[in-house]
């Protein structure tokens, strides 16, 4: 590897503009967990709750859709409040992506992130291999758990509400779980619990297979091989179809597995990439490749087709 | 990614295995959590579920563990288990003999409640059954020991109807009256004041979940004074005047106990064909 990956974007572009979306995504995470921890620490209720289901002022619920999916097929059903939450949820990622609740909401991507960036740091090289497709297995097991079990089995484990529940209720024992994860990816696995087998994640990405918001690439021809935004990308599997065009696909990312972090952004002194919708595929490409969805399922990897 | 056009032989079993290997690595990691969440199940009985919480079985399906309940007690008793313990993860409980239940008459905990783990048919809180009080040791109950403490009784928030302070006789003294305290379980809505407020250095009034606290009757028991009194009079034949079966020439009185009724007629001599001189009861062969 020659440099830093994103040298050459800071030089081209300034530090700040090579940073942008990943600060914003920084205070997007932060902030999300300050607004669930002033009330506790300071007594200043905006949000109660955790990211299971938070109720912002007494007006706006929040339903973890993942959980009240388990419920259900532990065969409870929810309130009607917690439907409406469900339901904004849903919606709501459906427009901004799936996965963009891994990278701009989840607690435990600061984890994993930092993992991550110990990892390149140390030099550690080499990664124990699980296809990254596992997680959809973890997630087809949570889900049988619940209705085998009839009960709610994931979340006495599940790394990710353990981290934020713990943090506004009180940790506990969590932090050795949170610090298994983080060895985890540090020395086990490269991305080894976001990328490989988070059943959350999972569960998010299925919601952004048709979401709005997409990074695209409407510069991919003046892409210099540089190779950063692989360098930086958790998921680097879904930047090559867009990017060398394979199989005709549009100059959009469509993978579900795509979080929305926007690190490719930043990092490309070409701004190659740029948020974007799904929709207007057939400006840049040949015409008549209107659909990405058969284009998309072609190009994933361990795909039996 | 191989040649996705026509996949070799080679590399169809490489998937095959590749699959398989996934599916029962996280098979295994199922089965763990699966028998881990089995264990949770078992409620430990020092931990109170908040009021109007379905039964565990129920509970631990609903529950989202989101900890409405806990921000929304008035006073800050709800807790959610951390993972050591030995409670299903996340869920919320209290424990009596730390801070009780004030049994708020709005319920706040079951309206925050966002799936019904808190059941919203839950109105009135003298219905809740968090648990039920028992008085576990009767060897260190200070009532049992013939003190005046009924402190469980006075705190209470179901004076008279969940603790009722029954009149015994102090066998000991002969002379005194025990004041034992009764749980009644129709009424006890399990809030934990009883156990919090026993002087005793450890309680011995304490709340349990239901299925620790309370028995059950087999189906087909009847009562029979019950009974008798639905149908308004006895229900085999008709009641035969109560007998003592006293030694001859002997009467009994409430208080005074036995004297000779009439000073006559002497005792019986033994029936013949009782053999030996021993006790009847070692005569038969059956004992």
């Amino acid at each position: 590897m020659p440099a830093k990956p994103g040298a050459e974007a800071v030089a081209a572009k300034g530090w700040l503009p090579a940073h942008k979306w990943l600060l914003l995504r920084r205070s997007s995470q932060i902030g999300i967990l300050l607004l669930f921890l002033v009330g506790p620490w300071f007594g200043i209720w905006i949000v109660k709750g955790n990211l299971n289901f938070s109720y912002t002022l007494n007006f706006l619920p929040l339903t973890d859709p993942y959980v009240i999916l388990q419920s259900l097929l532990a065969r409870q059903l929810p309130e009607t409040l917690a439907l409406f939450g469900v339901t904004i949820v849903v919606l709501f990622y459906l427009l901004v992506g799936g996965r963009a609740y891994c990278s701009w909401v989840c607690p435990v991507n600061l984890l994993t992130d930092f993992a991550y960036w110990l990892r390149v740091r140390l030099g550690i090289k080499g990664s124990a291999h699980i296809s990254r497709p596992t997680r959809y297995w973890m997630l087809a097991m949570t889900l049988v758990l619940a209705a085998v079990t009839g009960s709610i089995a994931w979340e006495m484990v599940n790394p990710v509400s353990m981290m934020h529940r713990g943090l506004i209720f009180g940790l506990g024992l969590a932090w050795t779980v949170l610090l298994a994860v983080f060895l985890f990816d540090l020395f086990v696995m490269r991305h080894g619990w976001c990328g490989h087998l988070c059943p959350v994640g999972a569960f998010y990405s299925l919601i952004g297979k048709l979401a709005v918001v997409r990074v695209r690439l409407p510069a991919r021809a003046a892409c210099n091989d540089c190779m950063d935004c692989f360098a930086v990308c958790p998921e680097p599997q879904v930047i090559r179809p867009a990017l060398k065009a394979i199989g005709g696909t549009p100059p959009v990312i469509l993978e579900a597995n795509c979080t929305n972090c926007g690190r490719c952004i930043d990092v490309c002194s070409k701004d190659v990439f740029a948020f974007g919708t799904r929709f207007g595929n057939t400006v840049v490409p040949v015409a008549g490749v209107p659909q990405a969805a058969p284009i998309n399922l072609q190009s994933r990897p361990g795909s039996p087709s | 990614m191989d040649n996705e056009n026509k996949p070799s032989a080679a590399a169809r079993r490489q998937f095959l295995a590749d699959t398989a290997r996934m599916a029962c690595g996280v098979g295994l990691l199922g089965l763990g959590v699966g028998l881990y969440a089995r264990h949770a199940r078992a409620l430990p009985p020092a931990a109170i579920r908040p009021p109007g919480a379905l039964p565990e079985t129920e509970f631990s399906a609903a529950c989202i563990r989101c900890g409405l309940c806990v921000r929304d007690c008035p006073f800050d008793i709800l807790h959610l288990a951390k993972p050591e313990e030995p409670i299903s993860t996340g869920t919320p409980y209290f424990v009596a003999r730390q801070v009780p239940c004030e049994m708020c008459e709005d319920i706040p905990c079951v309206k925050a409640c966002p799936t019904g783990a808190l059941d919203h048919f839950l109105k009135d809180i003298n219905k809740s059954k968090m648990g039920l009080a028992v008085l576990v040791d009767h060897e260190t109950c200070l009532n049992f020991l013939g003190l005046r403490c009924d402190i469980c009784y006075r705190v209470c928030p179901v004076i008279d109807k969940a603790i009722t302070l029954d009149r015994q006789v102090n066998a000991r003294t002969g002379r005194h009256t025990h004041f034992i305290p009764v749980v009644h379980s129709d009424h006890c809505t399990g809030c934990g004041k009883c156990e919090k407020a026993c002087p005793t250095e450890v309680a011995s009034i304490k709340v349990f979940p239901l299925y620790m606290a309370k028995g059950q009757l087999s189906s087909h028991y009847r009562l029979g004074w019950v009974e008798k009194e639905k149908a308004g009079g006895s229900l085999v034949a008709p009641d035969v005047e109560h007998r003592y079966n006293l030694p001859e020439g002997m009467k009994y009185e409430s208080g005074k106990g036995l004297s000779p009724s009439v000073p006559s007629a002497p005792a019986p001599a033994s029936p013949p064909g009782s053999g030996s001189g021993l006790p009847r009861a070692l005569q038969g062969s059956k004992l």
